[in-house]
C-alpha cells in the first residue's frame, strides 16, 4: 500500500488505551485542586489563630489524604489502561 | 506498517521507567515461586534489619542522656505514641504496637527504596494491600468484639435527619468498604508514581540538549520523594489510627 496506513483490532484496542490513560491524567488536576485548597485553609485559618494550628496539623493531614487518594484513583485507571487492557 | 511505528517510539526512551518495578529472583533465573528469594525479598529483611538496628540496638544502653541513635529511636516513639493518643483516644493507646510496626515498616521501606538502583517494596500494590487488609481485618474485629452488633452504629448516623438516614447508610457503607482499597491505593500509588517519574527524568537526561535541566529535575524531585516518603508512612498510621478510633467510638 502507498504510504497508507490502516489500524485495526488489537492496534485501535492500543489507540483507545493510550488516549484514555492520558485522558485519566486530567483527575490528577482535581486531586491538585483539592490538595491546594486544603492546604490554603489551613494555612489562612493557621494564621488567624497560629496558637490553635499546631493541634490541628494532623487533621490537615488526614485531609491531604482523602483529597489525593482520588488523584492516585485516575492514576490507577491509567496505569491499567497502559498495561491491563 | 504500524506496528513499526509503534515500535520506533517504544525505543525513543533508553529504558523503561516502569522495568525498576519487575521483581527478579535475586539468584539465578527462572520462574518466581512463593518460596523463590527475590529482590522484594531482599529489601523487606534488609527494612526489617534496619529497624532491628535502631530500635533494639540502638535502645541496647538505655543511657540517661541518650546518643544518636538512642535519641531517634525515643523521637520516633515518641511522636508516633503522641499521634495515636491524639487522635484514637486514650484506650487507642493498647493498639500502639501495632501501629508503630506498621509506620516503621513503611517509613523504613520507603527510604530504602529512595537509595540508587534499591528496589521500593511499598510500590507493590500487593504489599500495601496485605498492610491495608490487616488494618481493616483487624478494625472490624475489634469493633465487633468491643461493641457486638453495636458496632453496626458506626453506618447509622443518629445525629442526622431520619429521612436521610438510609441513604447515609448506604453510603457509608460503600466508603467503609472501600477503605482498604484507597489505604492500600494511596501508598502505593504515591512510592510507584515518585519513582517512576524519577526514571523518565532520567531517560531524558541521555539527550544532550535538556540533560542539565533534566538533572536538576532529577534532584527536586527526589527531595520531594524523600518529603513523601515521609509523609505517606505518616499518612498510612494515621488513618489507622482515625479508623481505630471509629471502632471504638462506632457512635457518632
Amino acid at each position: 500500500m502507498n504510504g497508507e496506513i490502516t489500524i485495526a483490532g488489537p492496534e485501535l484496542i492500543k489507540m483507545g488505551a493510550y488516549i484514555g490513560a492520558g485522558l485519566a491524567c486530567t483527575g490528577m488536576g482535581g486531586a491538585a485542586v483539592g490538595v491546594g485548597h486544603v492546604v490554603g485553609n489551613f494555612l489562612s485559618g493557621a494564621l488567624r489563630n497560629p496558637s490553635a494550628a499546631g493541634g490541628q496539623t494532623a487533621t490537615m493531614f488526614i485531609g491531604i489524604a482523602f483529597a489525593e487518594a482520588l488523584g492516585i484513583f485516575s492514576f490507577l485507571v491509567a496505569l491499567l489502561l497502559m498495561f491491563a487492557v | 506498517m504500524a506496528e513499526h511505528v509503534i515500535a520506533e517510539v517504544e525505543s525513543e526512551l533508553a529504558f523503561h521507567p516502569m522495568d525498576q518495578f519487575i521483581v527478579k529472583p535475586l539468584f539465578g533465573e527462572g520462574p518466581v515461586h512463593w518460596y523463590t528469594v527475590t529482590n522484594v525479598t531482599f529489601w523487606m529483611a534488609l527494612t526489617i534489619l534496619c529497624i532491628y538496628g535502631l530500635m533494639v540496638l540502638g535502645m541496647r544502653s538505655r543511657a540517661m542522656v541518650p546518643g544518636r541513635t538512642q535519641s531517634i529511636s525515643e523521637l520516633a516513639y515518641g511522636f508516633i505514641h503522641k499521634m495515636v493518643e491524639d487522635v484514637a483516644g486514650k484506650d487507642g493507646l493498647h493498639y500502639f504496637p501495632y501501629i508503630m510496626t506498621l509506620f516503621l515498616f513503611i517509613v523504613f521501606a520507603n527510604f530504602l527504596g529512595l537509595l540508587p538502583m534499591a528496589f521500593t517494596t511499598t510500590s507493590h500494590i500487593a504489599v500495601t494491600a496485605v498492610l491495608a487488609m490487616a488494618v481493616f481485618l483487624t478494625v472490624t474485629l475489634v469493633g465487633f468484639y468491643k461493641h457486638g452488633l453495636g458496632f453496626l452504629g458506626v453506618f447509622w448516623i443518629s445525629s442526622a435527619p431520619l429521612v436521610l438516614r438510609p441513604v447515609l447508610a448506604l453510603i457509608e457503607v460503600i466508603s467503609y468498604f472501600v477503605r482498604p482499597l484507597s489505604h492500600s491505593i494511596r501508598l502505593a500509588g504515591n512510592m510507584m508514581a515518585g519513582h517512576a517519574v524519577i526514571k523518565v527524568f532520567a531517560a531524558f537526561a541521555a539527550i544532550l540538549a535538556i540533560s542539565p535541566f533534566s538533572i536538576l529535575a532529577i534532584t527536586a524531585i527526589y527531595a520531594l520523594e524523600v518529603l513523601v516518603a515521609f509523609i505517606q508512612a505518616y499518612v498510612f498510621a494515621i488513618l489507622t489510627c482515625v479508623y481505630l478510633k471509629d471502632a471504638l467510638h462506632p457512635h457518632h
